[in-house]
């Protein structure tokens, strides 16, 4: 299929032109000299192209998905529906910094307001900010949090983050990026952090210790109790990646855990749309020691019911322009109002036992990284297929012929082999039947014949690429069809 | 495949000794469980680490891995080869794809570093 670059043949969509001056003339210095060589078709070109490409999608309206990690889980449309209502897709962002006008958005901060109080009561957490605008950035945040909170103190000692070996490749470089040195925690034997190697490295130096829970392993942090207290007993603080929330969610909360700070998926936990499917929304929360340093500005609730907006008192300013992706919260708000208590229990519950479900029926054909219950996800290996030179990639890709998304492969990195699968609790056994069904066959097919699974995939649009052409020869211009004249 | 006149590191990093200096790359093993490599960033010539220190990346098409220093001592030679050719780390890991070179090292640390015999064992034992 042509790129949009490649069928330009310099019709146009729409134009630009105008008669109309500007009233403050533009600066000359800034003005193009020549034109932007921007792809130009026709109207219904640009349909059709974006239409085809569409159609070659795989996403979770059209397949399972059950890239592990990731939670791929069903989007429910009323969200989509309420957050395209004119009152919430027409307002003007600025509106907010206007006191005038302040008065016109009430519904929108009230919004806000009680989402992050739903949020706080969730987690546990003292209270929370909608300001980051994807998972990676509430981790930035809450790191620069910490590093305000341990300046304020002045512990200029305070140089390190701990995370364990199996944390998402986030959590390092936020913390680089604050400016702490990382340091790194094995597991242990049984897949949770090693608790002997965490009291090694905790000392007066450890600025913070970033922990997801359950784990990337799948499972969950038993020793929490006792990480909490040692960290704090050197006044490290405890981040919480709240990636897998969606497994202990109604069931337990990461401020009664001991934590100090964490971020939230939305896309992850609450059903908003995911990464180019997005924007995205990573709030961060607080327990009383940050409460201060939250971003501004927050919406609070004045004693006459009226919404406004302040400054915490040790901010570390804004994190992103106004209230952050504000579309995106309005769907969780929609999903956590539409749940309710009940319902939110319910998701995890049906999210841990649809893991262990295909936990169960694949441990004989791909043994467990860790062989014990899990919680959202399951960690599962393609070892056993060495023999046939079969790897966990060849799986990956014979499962696209057969109309599953992939799960995620070679993460976490402490697995040989990995396949990570997460259900979520969206599917019906059906489906889950379905999928374990093909991966058995498949287990057989790498005995039987290996080369159709060496060879996949066959049906999709592009068959097996080449991943290191791709990483070392990376090609992202494309030049223009030159005009016909 | 594990060569006998190097010393090995629970982080799979090998270190032999070559006209004075000391020599540093990943081990057969490491470069098997990354795949492909398609990029190794090398350390700063001159600069002084400790041991287990991340001093160099390398990334494959599966994971990016630092590689940590086995000892502790003075950087004084990065392998350029390797930022045009990383395939050289999965080609030949004990020669042409070396990383970098070490002196002024700790050779008390050196001599308690896994000989071929006990990273075998190691090795087997994961």
């Amino acid at each position: 299929m042509d790129l949009i670059y490649e069928k330009c043949n310099h019709r146009q969509a729409f134009s630009f032109r105008s008669n109309r001056e500007f009233d403050v003339p533009f600066p000359r210095e800034l003005r193009r000299q020549k034109a932007a060589e921007l792809p130009e078709v026709s109207e219904l070109d640009v349909v059709r192209h974006f239409t085809h490409l569409s159609r070659r999608n795989m996403g979770i309206d059209t397949n399972f998905y059950p890239l592990g990690s990731c939670t791929m889980k069903y989007n429910p449309k009323i969200a989509d529906v309420v957050s395209s209502f004119v009152g919430f897709t027409q307002l003007h962002p600025q509106l907010l910094y206007s006191e005038t006008y302040l008065d016109c958005v009430q519904g929108a901060l009230e919004l806000v307001y009680h989402l992050e109080q739903l949020l706080s009561e969730i987690s546990g957490m003292r209270a929370v900010s909608l300001q980051p605008m994807a998972g990676a950035h509430g981790e930035l945040t809450g790191v620069l949090m910490m590093s305000a909170y341990h300046k304020h103190h002045k512990n200029t000692h305070k140089k390190i983050i701990l995370i364990p070996d199996s944390a998402h490749g986030t959590n390092p470089a936020s913390a680089a990026i604050a400016g702490f040195q990382v340091q790194e925690i094995p597991s242990n034997p049984q897949g949770t952090l090693d608790l002997d190697r965490f009291r090694e490295a905790m000392n007066d130096e450890v600025a913070g210790i970033m922990l997801t829970c359950p784990n990337t392993h799948g499972l969950f942090e038993k020793d929490i109790q006792e990480i909490a207290d040692l960290a704090h007993q050197h006044d490290a603080l405890l981040y919480y990646d709240g990636a897998n929330l969606n497994a202990i969610i109604g069931q337990c909360r990461p401020g009664d855990l001991g934590f100090d700070v964490m971020h939230f998926n939305l896309h992850k936990t609450f059903a908003t749309p995911h990464g180019m499917g997005g924007p995205g929304s990573g709030p961060v929360g607080v327990n009383e020691r940050l409460l201060d340093f939250l971003p501004g500005p927050r919406v609070i609730k004045k004693d006459n019911d009226v919404f406004s907006l302040d400054y915490p008192k040790n901010t570390i300013g804004k994190s992103a322009p106004f209230l952050g992706h504000f579309l995106v919260a309005v769907r969780a708000y929609v999903y956590i109002l539409m749940q309710g208590n009940e319902g939110l229990k319910e998701v995890s519950q049906k999210a841990v036992l649809n893991a262990n479900y295909v936990l169960s029926r694949l441990r004989a054909a791909f043994p467990p990284a860790y062989d014990r219950l899990c919680m959202h996800e399951c960690v599962l290996m393609a070892m056993p297929y060495h023999d046939w030179e079969v790897r966990a990639l060849d799986f990956a890709k014979a499962l696209l012929d057969r109309g599953f998304h992939a799960p995620t492969v070679y993460f976490p990195l402490t697995v040989k082999e990995a396949l990570m699968i997460e259900p979520t609790e969206t599917e019906t056994k059906e489906t889950l039947d379905q999928f374990c069904d093909t991966m058995l066959e498949l287990a057989e097919l790498a005995k039987q014949n290996p080369d159709e699974l060496r060879n996949a995939p066959i049906t999709t649009p592009v068959q097996r690429l080449d991943e290191v052409k791709a990483a070392k020869e990376l090609n992202v211009v494309r030049p223009l069809n030159t005009p016909k004249t | 495949m594990y060569p006998e006149d190097v010393r090995y590191t629970e982080n799979h990093e090998w270190i032999g000794e070559e006209d004075g200096l000391y020599i540093v790359g990943i081990s057969e093993y490491a470069q098997e469980q990354l795949g492909d490599v398609t990029y190794v960033e090398l350390p700063e010539i001159g600069r002084h680490v400790r041991q287990k220190e991340p001093v160099a990346q390398v990334e494959s098409v599966k994971a990016a891995e630092d590689i940590y220093a086995p000892v502790t001592g003075v950087i004084v030679e990065v392998n350029e080869a390797l930022e045009g050719e990383p395939e050289l780390i999965n080609l030949d890991p004990y020669g042409k794809g070396w990383c970098f070179k070490m002196d002024d090292i700790d050779t008390a640390q050196y001599r308690r570093l896994m000989n071929r015999e006990a990273y075998e064992k190691y090795l087997k034992s994961l």
